[in-house]
């Protein structure tokens, strides 16, 4: 077990360097970040010598050298917006992006799984159909169109909620939190709806599909047949053995919802990693998408491997074939 | 914790200083992106300049209407044509309570010439600044200089003994940047910085120690970028933000319609114009042929009036724009009405031109334009091709995100365009500016945007001249007569001014609109 864990992190390492040569071989498409960083009135010479200083002349393998050479000491360079250390500018947009996820996936699930059992039990019924055509919707209609809707009904007709923004948040450690105020709350309602609507119906229609499958199963006919009662079967059993599927897609998104982030946050101007990436990407502040993607990548790895441990904790098949021993 | 509770006292100080109305006035605005810092001498963009002049005041301040003022200076006067004296004010503080003398001034010339400063070019004619005493200064420029004071608003003051303290002395950016002073302030201006969170929110508090008298009536402001035009509208209409620019034309007339803003329109300083490429002997576009038609002028003028721009400006525009026959705006020192009438839109005559120059058959060319840098500039050349195509000249437009656009017109790629859009405000608000970046080519640190390589014996003369002549009658003329030799040469095709657009709600009394496109916080009043 320690050995796999161990494993799939040296793996991790290897993914996170494929991203970094890949996303710096598209740097060269993304134009020449001097001229944003210099006004109109600089002279050829400050371009050119800040070209040098920034290291931008030199050929591609050498950038990725050093940047690599930098990167394994934990050092990101410093962004050319922002004229800080990127490791200090991520770290402050971690936290909202983190928290913004952690609302969207929260909620995708608290609705999704119960909404999924549902209309996978009453298959039929009219509550099902309506639901099931609402989540057409969700799955079709872009992300940035729900969160303009939205503000036009919740901030500009109802004045309920702010537009953007992140509110008030309270400061603890390096980590900033919306979860202590009131105003923080209210910001993160409009992106965590918006940013979750996918994933929710997603996971509805996943389950509700596991569960059809389930139910035709022998095991809940035999279930039934020894008189346990709707709930025990629906829950204890059925519920249960759509497990496996729904967490390993669940784990997917949240890697997605991270990725999707980036549309949700500049539509609301919330302060995260994605909003952060795209204004790098307009600026070409080269060291912040490198150390973005990197991030992104490094993510999406934990993820996966999480997923990989709970198969462990959920299906009783794998535990009982690793302590079989030897493959 | 503490701070807020002295920004509170601070402000409540404030509040009673203004006749007893305990009311805290906050002043909340929004635009596309956030400052690029506060460092006085590093970044030099516009809306970071009007932020840091909020904290930093120069010798001379730049009233909204572009008149100039007394600022840390109260009088000037020129000793001889090399020598200006400054008498500086007394009794001034900065932000920590420290004082005001002409030290300060002097470590802020030696700071802001470091050659990764980009604001040194408010200062390059000057040679030297000698103290005089503790509040009188000598300027010494390298030669006559007639546009010292219109680049003197744009030399920030720093606190000597503050720099030293926090190791911000040096001006470095790129991989060594420091960020000392890129994130802390210490000004002498009307507004202190209480935090700024970049990309979240920058906020100021008034300064109830500032030496003159408030234009304003706030006791705090909160600046936030928006960057999405539909959320920044809707920020404005439920009454979040009390401000806000750009304004997208499709949305004026929804805000005008409302009942809690309305936006304000009026000119920019901005020309947006096309150029050509009047120097290679082979046009990128016709390789092989040996030929570029861009040298010859009748092809520049059957350009000229292939477009109709008042279709531009009704379609594209929506009536937001002036059109322009000059590179400069009205408002720029230099400016000359007499020369501001277009040459007619005739596609006739421009097909004419066209068979008299050898091309009745028309040419291959690419129009190069940016898609995100000016308001609607790939609109705008979208409305061109067709006209272009309509007199048989074989057009494509290639339109890019500006840095990509900037690099391949510019000097990084050595200028590899044949056909392409920019535009220009001149920094000091003069056309010796527009001159020496985009209409002239020889000489040191000349025609850096030329990038059509445009260039005329007469006017190059001209603009030596001009940069030294200090009888403004005498500039004026000249600066006249190098705009016509321009203009009839077509050396560059100048389309219009863009106009301004912001959006203002309801709780705002007076909030003066400033042609740079940006807010000073000094002209603002709310109700």
């Amino acid at each position: 077990m320690f050995a796999f864990i161990i494993r799939r992190l040296l793996q991790s390492l290897i993914v996170m360097m494929a991203v970094a040569f890949i996303s710096f071989s598209l740097f060269n498409f993304v134009g020449d970040p001097v001229n944003n960083m210099l006004g109109q009135e600089a002279t050829e010479e400050q371009r050119e010598a800040l070209r040098q200083d920034l290291g931008l002349n030199d050929p591609f393998p050498v950038q990725f050298a050093a940047f690599l050479g930098n990167a394994v000491q934990g050092d990101f360079g410093v962004s050319y917006r922002l004229s800080r250390p990127v490791s200090d500018v991520l770290a402050t947009r971690l936290p909202a992006t983190l928290e913004l996820v952690f609302v969207a996936a929260v909620l995708a699930l608290v609705i999704g799984l119960p909404l999924g059992v549902y209309t996978g039990l009453h298959r039929h019924g009219f509550g099902s159909k309506v639901l099931l055509t609402l989540s057409l919707i969700g799955i079709s209609l872009p992300t940035f169109l729900i969160g303009i809707v939205l503000i036009l009904i919740f901030a500009v007709w109802l004045g309920w909620l702010p537009s953007f923004g992140r509110g008030d948040t309270v400061q603890i450690g390096w980590w900033t939190t919306n979860f202590l105020t009131v105003s923080g709350w209210k910001s993160i309602i409009m992106p965590a709806v918006t940013l979750c609507l996918f994933q929710l119906t997603l996971i509805m229609r996943l389950v509700r599909a596991e569960m059809m499958e389930v139910l035709r199963t022998d095991y809940i006919k035999f279930a039934r047949a020894r008189g346990l009662s709707n709930r025990a079967v629906h829950f204890g059993h059925a519920l249960k053995n759509t497990m496996v599927p729904v967490i390993t897609i669940t784990g997917l998104q949240i890697g997605s919802l991270i990725a999707f982030a980036i549309i949700t946050e500049t539509v609301f101007q919330w302060p995260g990693m994605g909003l952060l990436f795209l204004q790098a990407i307009q600026f070409a502040d080269i060291p912040v998408m490198a150390a973005y993607l990197c991030l992104v990548a490094f993510i999406f790895v934990v993820i996966n491997l999480m997923v990989d441990l709970l198969y462990y904790a959920v299906d009783p098949r794998l535990r009982v074939e690793r302590s079989g021993g030897g493959h | 914790m503490h701070k807020f509770f002295g920004a509170a006292l601070v402000a409540g100080a404030v509040a009673l200083s203004l006749g007893g109305a305990a009311e805290a006035k906050t002043f909340r605005y929004a635009t596309t992106g956030d400052v690029l810092g506060l460092d006085p001498h590093i970044n030099n963009e516009g809306p970071t300049n009007t932020m840091k002049s909020n904290i930093y005041e120069g010798l001379i301040h730049r009233g909204w209407d572009l008149s100039l003022h007394p600022g840390l200076a109260t009088e000037w006067e020129q000793v001889n044509p090399t020598t200006w004296r400054f008498k500086l004010r007394q009794g001034v503080k900065f932000h920590d309570g420290s004082d005001f003398t002409a030290d300060d001034v002097l470590f802020s010339f030696e700071r802001i010439k470091q050659p990764q400063s980009e604001m040194s070019f408010a200062v390059n004619t000057i040679t030297e600044i000698k103290k005089v005493n503790d509040h009188e200064i000598e300027i010494i420029t390298g030669g006559p200089d007639p546009i010292l004071l219109l680049n003197m608003p744009n030399f920030f003051i720093m606190d000597k003994q503050w720099s030293e303290k926090n190791n911000t002395v040096t001006v470095e950016r790129g991989s060594t940047a420091k960020t000392y002073a890129n994130l802390n302030t210490n000004g002498t201006g009307p507004f202190k910085l209480i935090s700024w969170v970049p990309d979240t929110k920058l906020e100021v508090e008034a300064n109830a120690g500032w030496w003159g008298k408030p234009t304003h009536n706030l006791t705090k402001a909160v600046f936030t970028p928006i960057g999405n035009d539909a959320t920044r509208v809707a920020a404005l209409l439920s009454g979040e933000i009390d401000a806000m620019y750009p304004v997208p034309l499709q949305d004026v007339q929804r805000i005008n319609s409302s009942s809690s803003a309305k936006v304000l329109q009026g000119p920019e300083l901005r020309t947006i114009f096309l150029g050509f490429d009047q120097h290679r002997d082979e046009s990128l576009d016709m390789p092989g042929t040996g030929k570029n038609p861009f040298k010859d002028k009748r092809v520049r003028q059957a350009f000229y009036q292939a477009i109709d721009m008042e279709a531009i400006k009704r379609v594209v525009m929506r009536g937001a724009s002036a059109n322009t026959a000059l590179m400069i705006a009205p408002g720029i020192n230099g400016f000359d009405k007499a020369l501001n009438d277009r040459y007619p839109y005739d596609p006739e005559a421009a097909k004419k031109l066209l068979a008299e120059a050898g091309y009745p058959n028309g040419f291959p060319v690419t129009l190069d334009c940016p898609n995100d840098r000016y308001v609607n500039d790939e609109a705008i050349c979208l409305g061109v091709v067709p006209m272009i195509k309509r007199i048989g000249v074989d057009i494509k437009l290639n339109a890019q995100t500006k840095s990509l656009h900037f690099d391949k017109i510019g000097l990084k790629q050595g200028n590899n365009t044949s056909f392409y859009m920019l535009g220009w405000t001149p920094g000091s608000y003069d056309a010796l500016n527009m001159l020496e970046n985009i209409i002239t080519l020889d000489g040191k640190g000349q025609g850096t945007w030329n990038s059509g390589r445009y260039t005329n014996p007469r006017v190059e003369e001209l603009t030596d001249l001009i940069r030294v002549e200090t009888n403004q009658e005498k500039r004026n003329a000249m600066i006249s007569e190098a705009m016509k030799i321009h203009k009839e040469d077509f050396g560059h095709l100048p389309l219009h001014q863009q106009a301004l657009a912001w959006g203002v709600a309801s709780t705002v009394a007076d909030i003066k609109q400033r042609p740079q496109n940006d807010i000073d916080l000094r002209y603002v009043t709310l109700k």
